[in-house]
Order: structure tokens, then C-alpha cells, then sequence
């Protein structure tokens, strides 16, 4: 009897290890599984980390004494420029993408996340994107307008291409982002192991969800500002322009509802892996997860109310001031509630020793303090002397590095037994905790006394004068300190560790779900997806690892040699589908790499192959859509083990594509909204927003246009039913109706500054009209595609009248589409004619 | 709380014997407020820090013991949420109070001074009866005890306008106009130095400042109101002659003898001034001719070009006229 089942087992793991299969040889590349993109991922954002800490050393060596000329004005203002830019967009984002990435569906007890292919898509933008930006440096061609990219400085007075690559090549970054950020949502809410109620979702996944959320929101109105920007540089267009009615006001207003929750963004995944990891250390579940998830989703929210603490000496009224100085102050409050949950935590338990606490209770004494520095600087009147001051690059090396380095090394020295199958060493860790320790204390602790002596930040030189050589050298010599810690660190990574056996299995007795992984892990993940009915099923289910193990839970098998995972329902995750994920494929390295060449070329200006790459990107994504996704399965139903039957094709709010189409078109709107945002902002500061002498759109054109629109996505819906009836003709009628209408609506929004000859060039209002009819009119011809798109799957039989998940998705963004129109006609018509 | 800022202080004066920069050496009545208020905050941030970590220390070392859950609740909420909202609350009430002093504007008749920045230097303008002005640069002398109204804008950029001795920061923005006011509370001289990244040279964009008594205020206003004196001696006259004929004069204001350059700074006084090149090299012969010679090596970027293909004498000329415009 055992034997038999011994060998049905091993048969089960031969089908299993075909169908996870890693290809071989240079098609390694073209694997899309979540461990190898994770670990790109990760190494790749390492890498850039590395980098930008050798450009914060050349920072410190040229300001190691007074007067130096080591860097010239010029290199040093790109050098601090691309260390900010590198370590935010290139380093601290990527690399919670990239743990996520890798270790989300292990903790989730998934195979893969939904979307693979996408992940790979993100990491190799993320890569072409870093490297066209971290180069520019090397061609003395490098931003140099401060990560933070003010106008008008960075619009008429920085002639080079440098800003355009800052605009273009992060937008282009930013968008994988997003797409990453979809891809976790998605994941965390959809391809949860049978039983992970949303009570016992593991902290780690809570932290990631509120964090993937606020990328969604955050990101947006960056993206739209670096439109805006770029249109300036490019065109000529007057937003940031005070001499023709614009303002560069807007642009700090869009980058800092950006910029604030970015903090938290990189802030939060940390605390996130503090949060798994202590529990494991002290060996007690953590003391107060539903306050833990409700601070952590509290911070999300406030850190969208808090952008206005940036902007604090631009002159506001003091109302604003005070508002914004007491929301920025109540943020201490969730995060105190987090921190107090850990030492609640490790007060209840063991607390054993070993690095990664070391880390985590060194990283939360240093963080601390970079918290409460933060206070004080959340007051205004302190705020005036110390904003943009030394003080500041002392307040927040101490909250970015204590609240997200050290726990991110905690992590690495956590994962490592996971993620490389050995242990790093622990007498190396320890020489590496306390050299960056003490270095970065000493690096950035004079700082904040050098500020307050009166030193503003980015300056490439001072004199002996100002009184802070001194403190100074002291930064130099701790820098250096520092970054010995980091080689050392880097050292035990990579030191060649052939002879080092692998690690036990689950070596530090956690109870969370990814220690439940093999040592080497296999490339399937997990054997069998369990039904999990604890936030700590290592610790609280008996029996757990064996019967993982033997295949007692679900899809211990895949019959059809197809990659498979669950996908179950989004609060009580009961099974709903058995998801079919593509495997590997050259197609995503197509589509980066003409989705980088848009951006590439359109930052030299290079009009024609910028439109004839972005073309070659359009096509490449079809065809990725075209033979990746939605395939039509070959039953309808098949048995996931335990006796559970589950469809394979899902449509609808039960399909993950579903989701991110809707996740997607909510950061969409979000631009679109910013956008909007603009348009009120200057009737806002202007006495006559539209002023006298510019011409409006009219009335007729946009409400046709919006009109249009809307009937179109009626038109879509009703496709939609007409597919469902199996009318073919109908079907391909109405939506052929649905196209026409589509692009005439998007003809109709150009048609109205085209009659009446609005000169985006002459005035701010003129140029804001047209951004927002544009953007209306390409997505509007974009919806076109789509709809082209339905009709040739069904001509192509990939979609039928069950099978509908192309027409329903559509029918999904032709609502936002709707939306966006009317909001368009009824600011650009209905505005003007109110006021 | 004044052992801690004794001590401070002391370590202070040990890595800056000069306090001309510092915010921790007040000399005006926003500065002076602001002082204060950071030294109670940080006061009260040494202690709350010390507070954490002995507690963090304490939970790791301590002995896992039977432990009730109401203890640790009472930690978490105690601790997390009761303790932190009652701090922000008293911070909240005690830091934003002052806030409508320091954003207020100077009482009707007060001094007014109008400042706006440039690439990478400060233009100065003040009040001369009505609706006239004098134009200076660089250079700002305020009377004590005496409330002032600056008026802030900008010509190109983003600057931001920062005397840390006298009060905090305010941004100067392309479009606006900006306000700052503050009472200097005690004579001498203080300076500034622009706290927005403006472009390559950000770094050499500072300003002098002098705190005086009305009487030597008004003193030195009425002489910097005057015309420069014309050269009076063959060498001054050749400086000044090489001055108009090399074309500074299209650029550079020097009443009395052309008022026809706007760019740059006027130069009517400059003699008088402590600095040259906003705030970066001292004011002598010396200098002055450096900057003729060397203008971009000084400060890279800057729109004056080098005066290098002069030759040496008139440079020379030129540097020693301009030292004598007292």
C-alpha cells in the first residue's frame, strides 16, 4: 500500500518538475517563474544600491573639507542627483517589488502570482530603464535638477537631456512599478491558499496589499507631473511658466502627493518583514495583529493628507501651515501602535539571539530617532530654519535607513536559507551590523547640528566660514565606515560558498507558511497548496509540514503538465478556479524593449522612432495577450485534490485578469484626476482662469465627444450580452458600431480646440485643455483597439459565448472611459460656461 | 534642559567659532522663538528616546515569564497610542501657537525691504520716499529692535531666502511674491546663504547681513542712496574708463556715471560692501581683481564673463576703481 503510494507520488513530482521546468542554457532568460524574477529582481536592485552609495562616498569625499574641488559644480550636482533618484526609484521601491516577488507566493502557499509574464515584463523595463538612467552619469549627461526636479529650473535653465531623462526614463520605471504593484494585489487577493480568511492573512501580505494600494494612488500624479514637465521641455507648453499663466507651484503639489507617501511606501514593506521576523525570534505569534493592519493601513491614509509639510516655506497662509503641521505630527501615532506591537511581542516571548534581531532591534532604536526628528520638523515654525537644511539629509537617512535598510539586511539574512538555500555567515553579519551601525550614526548624526549651524543642503562646497568643517570630516570618516559594513556585507553574499551545506529546513523554527519549503527549494514551490486555518500553520497545525509534504492538500498534481495554481475568493478565500499560468517566454523581453525605446528615443527627440517603436511595443503586447492569456481550456472543470472540483476559465469579478484591469484603469484615473487637479489649481492662484484673451473649446465639441464615448462603452456592454446569446452578427455589429464610435468620440474632443485654434504655447489654459483632450482622445482610440481586439478573438475562436474574459475586461475599461469623457467635457465645456 | 543646551553649545563653539550662520544663535525675534522651541523639542526627543530603548533593551533581555494580556494590551495602548496622542497633543498646542506670530506681517510704516534672487546673487531694493528706490546687492543692514517687511520674489529660479540668525526660511517663487518679517533683536553681522537648489553654483548664492543701530543706519543709508563720486585720480580714472569701455557698464549699474545695465548687480557702493560675488570672497583689491580674471573658475556658470583678455594693468585698473567706490 505505501509503496503504491510512494509511486504515484513520484509520479506526481515528475509531472510537477516537467511542467515547473527552468529551461536551460541562454532560454534560462526566458523563464517568467516568480523565483527567478524575484531574484533578478532583488540582485538588480542590490546593484543599484551599491551604486548609489558609491555616489553618496564621492558626495562625502568632496565635502570632507572646505573649499575642496575633488568634483567640480557640475558633477556633484548630477552625482547628488542620481544618488537621491538611483536609491528612491532604482533601489528602495524595486527591491520590496522584488522580496515580494520572490517571496509572496511562498507565504501565500502559491505556486506563482497570477500574472508572470508581467513580472518578468516589469523586471526587464525596470533593468533597460536603470541602466539608460544610471549611464547618462557616465556620459556627464546626467540629471542634475535634484531628484526632486523643480521647475523652473529643470524647464528653461537645464538645457541638456539630462531632465528628459529623469522625466522619461522614471516614467517609463514608474510604469513598472505599477504593473508590479497590480500584480501583488492581485495576488494577495486572489491566489490565497484555501482558508486564509482575511484575518489570517500574514502580516507581511497586509503591509504589501496597503502598500501595492498607495503605489496605485502615489504614482499617478507623478506621472502626470512628468507629462506636464516634459511637454514644457519639449513643446514649449506653459504649465510651470509664471510668465504665461502658469505656476511652478503644480509641479511641487503633484510630486509631493507623490513624494509623501513614497516615504511610507519604502517604509512600510520594512516594518513589514520586522513584523514576520520578530514573532519567529521571540517565538509568539505577534501581539496585536489587527492593531499591527490597522496602523499599517492608518499610515496609508494619512501619509496622502501630509504632502503640504514639503511646501511648508513657500509662503502659504498659516492656516494651511497649522493643518498640515498637526496631520504630519498624528502620523506618530499608528506608527508608535506598530512599534509598541513589537515590543509587546518580544516582552511576551523568548527572544533568541541571532542577526537578523540584531538588525531589527537596531534598525528600530535608529529609526526612532529619524521618527522623531520627524515630529519636530511636522511643526512649522521649526520646520522654517530646518527645511532644506543638513538637518533634513540627517532626519532622513536616519528614518530611510534605520526604518528600511536595516530591516531589509535583517531580511537578507533572514531569507537567506530560502532564497540561496545557506545560511550567510554570523560572525560576518555581526561585523556588518556594527560597522554600519556605528558608521551611519556617525555619518549622520552631525549632520543635524551642521544644518541648524546653517548649512543648506546640496551645496557642492562651503567655506571654512560657515563653521562646519569640522562636523564635516566627522560625516566623511563615518561614511567610510559605513561603507565598509556594506562590503563586508556584500562579501558574504558573494563569497563563493560551494563547500557550505545547505541549510536544515526551516533553520529558525518559524511558523509562518514559506519555511514550509524544501532546502534546496524545488521549482514547483510548494508540493500540495494547504488549506491553512492559522496565521501560524508551522506552529499551530499539527501534522502540517508532512502532510504538505505527501500531497494531502490541494493540486499536489499536475495531470495536464500545465502550470497551475489556485485562485479562490477575495475575503474568505474559498476555492473558486485552478489557474493556468504561462511559462517561459521571449515575448516580454520584446515588449521591454520597445517600450524602452519609446521612451529612450522620445528623450532625444528622436520623433519617429519613438512612434515607430511605440507602435512596435503595441504589437508585441497583442501578441503577448494574443497567445498568453485567456486561453480556452480543454474541459471545463478538473479535480484539485480533497475532492474539490474547480473551473479552469474564470470571467468577472472571480478572474484575476478581471482585477487588474480594474486595478490598472484605478491608477489610470488617478493621472487623469491630477490632471484635473491642474486645471483647478490655476483658476485657483489666477484672477481669470480662462483669461480674456484665450478662445475655449466651445460646448458642442466635447459634450459630442463625451457622448460618443459613453454610447460606445454602452455598445461594448451590450456586445458583451449579445456574445453571452451566442449572436454572432449581431455581436460583431454592434461592436464594429462601438469602434466607430470610439474614434469619432475621439476625434470630436480634438475637434474642439481645432476649430477654435488654441495655441497650446500662448497660455497655460490653453495648454491644459489640450492635455486633457488628448488624453481623453488616445484612450478613447485605445478603447478602439480593444474592441478590434474582441472582435478578431472571437473570428479566432479564442473567445466564445461561455469563455468571454476579453469582451468582459473591455467592457471594464470602457466604463472608465466613460468616465474620464464626461469628466473632460464637463471641465473643459461645462466649466468655463458656469463660471 | 539648560545643562543640555550649555553643553551643546559648548560642543558648538568647539566645531564653529564662528556663529554668523547659526540658527542656534539668535539675533531676531522669529529666530529667537524658533531657538527656544528646539531646544525643548529636543529636550523632550533625547528622553522619549532614551524612554524607547531601555524599554527595547528590556523586553529583548528579560526573561520570558507568565505574562498577562492585559499588561501587554495596556503596553500597546499604553505606550503606542495613549502616549504618543498626548505628547503630539501638548507639541501641537505649544508649537503651532507661536506660528501666527512668525508668519505675521510688520506693522504699517515699518521698514520695507524688497530682495529677489537671480542666478546666483541677490538684488536689493529699499524704499526712498515714495514710489523710488535704491537698488544695492548682496548686502542687507537692517536698524535694531525695528520691525522689517521683506518683500521676496525671483527672476529665473527657485530660491529661497535664509538669514538662520534672524528667522527662518521663505522660498522666493518665479510668479510671487513672497513675505517675511521679523524684529533683529541685537547688532552685528550676520549672514545668509540661498536654501533652494537653484543650478550649478547654488552653493555660492550668500548674503551679509548687519544688525545697527538707527543712527548708523540711517547714516549708511544716505550714502548708499548718493551717486558714486566720480574718479578723481589718473589711476582711478583709468579704471574707470576701462570700466566703460570693456562694457561692464551694459550689465552693471554704477550711479552717477550709467544706469543703463540691469542684469547684474549694481555696483554704485561696492567698495562698501563686505563681500563680493554674493558673500564668497572677501572685499579687497585682490579679490576684486580675481573675480575679473577668474569669474567662472570662482563661480562656475555665472553669466559675467572672464575679463581675462584685458590686459593685467587694466584689469588691475579697473579693481582698484571699484575698491574705491566706497
Amino acid at each position: 500500500m505505501e509503496e503504491v503510494k510512494d509511486r504515484i507520488r513520484q509520479e506526481e513530482e515528475k509531472r510537477l518538475n516537467k511542467a515547473w521546468r527552468v529551461p536551460s542554457g541562454w532560454r534560462y532568460w526566458s523563464e517568467v517563474n516568480n523565483s527567478e524574477v524575484g531574484m533578478w529582481y532583488t540582485v538588480t536592485s542590490l546593484a543599484f544600491f551599491f551604486f548609489a552609495g558609491v555616489l553618496a562616498l564621492l558626495i562625502r569625499v568632496q565635502l570632507a573639507v572646505p573649499d575642496n574641488n575633488f568634483l567640480t559644480a557640475e558633477q556633484y550636482n548630477q552625482i547628488f542627483t542620481m544618488h537621491g533618484t538611483v536609491m528612491m526609484f532604482l533601489f528602495a521601491i524595486p527591491i520590496f517589488e522584488a522580496i515580494s516577488i520572490l517571496l509572496l507566493p511562498q507565504m501565500l502557499g502559491a505556486r506563482d502570482l497570477p500574472f508572470p509574464r508581467l513580472s518578468a515584463y516589469g523586471y526587464w523595463c525596470f533593468l533597460l530603464g536603470g541602466i539608460f538612467v544610471c549611464g547618462s552619469l557616465f556620459f556627464g549627461a546626467a540629471p542634475k535638477g535634484g531628484w526632486f526636479m523643480y521647475p523652473p529650473l529643470t524647464t528653461s535653465y537645464q538645457p541638456g537631456v539630462g531632465a528628459d531623462i529623469w522625466l522619461l526614463g522614471l516614467t517609463f520605471i514608474e510604469i513598472a512599478s505599477i504593473a508590479a504593484s497590480v500584480e501583488l494585489i492581485v495576488g494577495i487577493l486572489k491566489c490565497r491558499p484555501p482558508g486564509m480568511r482575511i484575518n489570517l492573512i500574514p502580516i507581511y501580505a497586509w503591509y504589501i496589499l496597503v502598500v501595492a494600494i498607495m503605489i496605485l494612488f502615489a504614482f499617478p500624479p507623478l506621472i502626470a507631473g512628468d507629462i506636464l514637465l516634459e511637454m514644457e521641455r519639449a513643446f514649449n507648453w506653459p504649465f510651470f511658466d509664471a510668465s504665461r499663466g502658469g505656476d511652478p507651484l503644480l509641479w511641487q503639489h503633484l510630486f509631493w502627493i507623490f513624494g509623501h507617501p513614497e516615504v511610507y511606501i519604502i517604509f512600510l514593506p520594512s516594518i513589514a518583514l520586522l513584523a514576520t521576523i520578530i514573532p519567529t525570534f521571540a517565538r509568539v505569534p505577534l501581539i496585536g495583529y489587527s492593531w499591527v493592519v490597522l496602523s499599517a493601513v492608518g499610515t496609508g491614509f494619512l501619509s496622502f493628507g501630509l504632502w503640504v509639510h514639503h511646501m511648508f516655506t513657500t509662503g502659504l497662509p498659516g492656516i494651511s501651515l497649522g493643518i498640515f503641521s498637526a496631520a504630519s505630527q498624528a502620523v506618530a501615532i499608528p506608527t508608535g501602535v506598530q512599534l509598541f506591537c513589537f515590543l509587546a511581542t518580544l516582552l511576551i516571548g523568548r527572544s533568541v539571539k541571532a542577526v537578523p534581531m540584531l538588525f531589527a532591534i537596531g534598525g528600530l532604536a535608529t529609526f526612532v530617532i529619524g521618527g522623531l526628528t520627524g515630529v519636530m520638523l511636522a511643526i512649522a515654525p521649526f520646520n522654517f530654519q530646518a527645511h532644506d537644511s543638513f538637518f533634513i539629509v540627517g532626519h532622513l537617512h536616519y528614518v530611510l535607513i534605520g526604518g528600511s535598510v536595516f530591516p531589509i539586511l535583517a531580511g537578507i539574512y533572514y531569507y537567506a536559507p530560502i532564497i540561496i538555500g545557506k545560511k550567510l555567515s554570523d560572525k560576518l553579519g555581526k561585523i556588518c551590523f556594527w560597522l554600519v551601525l556605528i558608521g551611519f550614526n556617525v555619518t549622520f548624526f552631525p549632520m543635524h547640528a551642521s544644518g541648524l549651524l546653517g548649512m543648506p543642503r546640496r551645496i557642492y562646497t562651503y567655506s571654512d566660514d560657515m563653521g562646519v568643517s569640522t562636523l564635516n570630516l566627522i560625516s566623511s570618516i563615518g561614511a567610510f565606515i559605513l561603507g565598509t559594513g556594506f562590503l563586508v556585507l556584500l562579501w558574504d553574499l558573494l563569497r563563493p560558498k560551494g563547500k557550505l551545506s545547505y541549510s536544515e529546513r526551516n533553520p529558525w523554527k518559524a511558523g509562518t507558511l514559506e519555511w514550509s519549503m524544501k532546502i534546496p527549494d524545488r521549482m514547483w514551490g510548494i508540493r500540495s497548496i494547504p488549506m491553512i486555518k492559522s496565521r501560524y500553520p508551522l506552529w499551530e497545525q499539527p501534522n502540517f509540514i508532512h502532510d504538505v509534504d505527501n500531497g494531502h492538500f490541494y493540486l499536489p498534481d499536475a495531470a495536464e503538465v500545465m502550470r497551475e495554481t489556485l485562485v479562490t475568493s477575495t475575503l474568505d478565500a474559498k476555492p473558486v478556479q485552478c489557474l493556468r499560468v504561462p511559462g517561459p517566454t521571449f515575448i516580454t523581453h520584446l515588449a521591454a524593449l520597445f517600450s524602452g525605446g519609446f521612451f529612450i528615443f522620445a528623450t532625444y527627440h528622436w520623433w519617429v522612432a519613438t512612434t515607430i517603436s511605440g507602435i512596435l511595443a503595441m504589437a508585441t503586447i497583442i501578441y503577448w495577450l494574443w497567445t498568453g492569456s485567456a486561453w480556452i481550456p480543454e474541459k471545463e472543470e478538473k479535480d484539485v485534490g480533497l475532492g474539490v472540483t474547480l473551473p479552469i476559465y474564470q470571467s468577472g469579478p472571480h478572474a484575476v485578469g478581471w482585477w487588474a484591469m480594474f486595478i490598472t484603469m484605478l491608477a489610470d484615473l488617478t493621472a487623469f484626476i491630477s490632471l484635473i487637479f491642474g486645471y483647478f489649481f490655476y483658476w485657483t492662484i489666477q484672477q481669470n482662469f480662462p483669461p480674456e484673451d484665450s478662445v475655449g473649446p466651445g460646448i458642442f465639441w466635447p459634450v459630442t465627444g463625451a457622448l460618443l464615448i459613453s454610447l460606445s462603452w454602452l455598445l461594448t456592454k451590450l456586445a458583451k450580452k449579445l456574445n453571452n446569446q451566442d449572436k454572432a452578427i449581431l455581436f460583431y455589429g454592434i461592436l464594429l458600431l462601438a469602434v466607430f464610435c470610439s474614434l469619432a468620440g475621439a476625434l470630436a474632443f480634438l475637434a474642439g480646440p481645432l476649430k477654435y485654434q488654441m495655441d497650446p504655447t500662448h497660455h497655460v489654459y490653453e495648454a491644459t485643455v489640450w492635455i486633457l483632450v488628448i488624453w481623453t482622445a488616445l484612450h478613447a482610440a485605445l478603447g478602439a483597439l480593444m474592441q478590434l481586439y474582441c472582435m478578431a478573438r472571437r473570428l479566432g475562436k479564442k473567445m466564445t459565448a461561455k469563455y468571454d474574459a476579453d469582451i468582459t475586461n473591455v467592457s471594464l475599461y470602457e466604463s472608465f472611459i466613460a468616465i474620464t469623457g464626461l469628466i473632460t467635457a464637463m471641465v473643459i465645456a461645462g466649466f468655463p460656461a458656469a463660471s | 534642559m539648560k545643562q543640555l543646551k550649555a553643553e551643546f553649545l559648548f560642543l558648538c563653539t568647539l566645531v564653529s567659532c564662528n556663529g554668523q550662520y547659526s540658527a542656534l544663535n539668535p539675533a531676531g525675534s522669529s529666530a529667537k522663538i524658533i531657538a527656544d522651541m528646539f531646544w525643548w523639542l529636543f529636550g523632550i526627543a533625547i528622553l522619549i528616546w532614551i524612554l524607547f530603548v531601555v524599554l527595547e533593551f528590556y523586553t529583548v533581555l528579560v526573561r520570558p515569564g507568565p505574562h498577562k494580556l492585559n499588561r501587554t494590551r495596556f503596553l500597546v495602548i499604553g505606550g503606542g497610542a495613549l502616549f504618543p496622542v498626548i505628547v503630539i497633543s501638548i507639541s501641537i498646542y505649544f508649537s503651532l501657537s507661536p506660528l501666527p506670530v512668525l508668519v505675521k506681517a510688520a506693522p504699517e510704516g515699518s521698514l520695507t525691504v524688497k530682495v529677489s534672487g537671480a542666478q546666483w546673487w541677490w538684488r536689493v531694493k529699499y524704499p526712498l520716499g515714495k514710489e523710488q528706490e535704491v537698488e544695492l546687492a548682496n548686502e542687507i543692514w537692517l536698524p535694531v529692535n525695528e520691525p522689517v517687511q521683506f518683500f521676496l520674489s525671483s527672476e529665473d529660479v527657485i530660491h529661497s531666502f535664509w538669514i538662520p540668525s534672524l528667522a527662518g526660511k521663505i522660498d522666493m517663487i518665479p510668479g510671487r511674491t513672497t513675505k517675511l518679517s521679523f524684529t533683529p533683536t541685537k547688532t552685528g553681522h550676520y549672514r545668509g546663504a540661498c536654501a533652494e537648489y537653484c543650478g550649478t553654483s547654488h552653493a555660492l548664492m550668500h548674503l551679509d547681513v548687519k544688525v545697527v543701530e538707527r543712527k548708523v543706519f540711517n547714516e549708511w543709508l544716505e550714502k548708499q542712496k548718493q551717486p558714486a563720486a566720480r574718479a578723481a585720480t589718473p589711476r582711478s580714472q583709468t579704471g574707470e574708463k576701462a570700466f566703460v569701455t570693456s562694457g561692464c557698464i551694459s550689465c552693471h549699474t554704477v550711479r552717477g556715471l550709467s544706469t543703463m545695465g540691469q542684469v547684474g548687480p549694481d555696483l554704485t557702493h561696492i567698495g562698501s560692501r563686505h563681500r563680493i560675488g554674493a558673500g564668497i570672497l572677501k572685499n579687497n583689491t585682490a579679490s576684486l581683481h580675481r573675480w575679473i580674471r577668474e569669474t567662472g573658475i570662482i563661480k562656475p556658470e555665472v553669466k559675467m564673463p572672464a575679463f581675462d583678455m584685458l590686459p593685467v594693468d587694466e584689469q588691475k585698473a579697473i579693481s582698484e576703481w571699484m575698491e574705491g567706490l566706497k
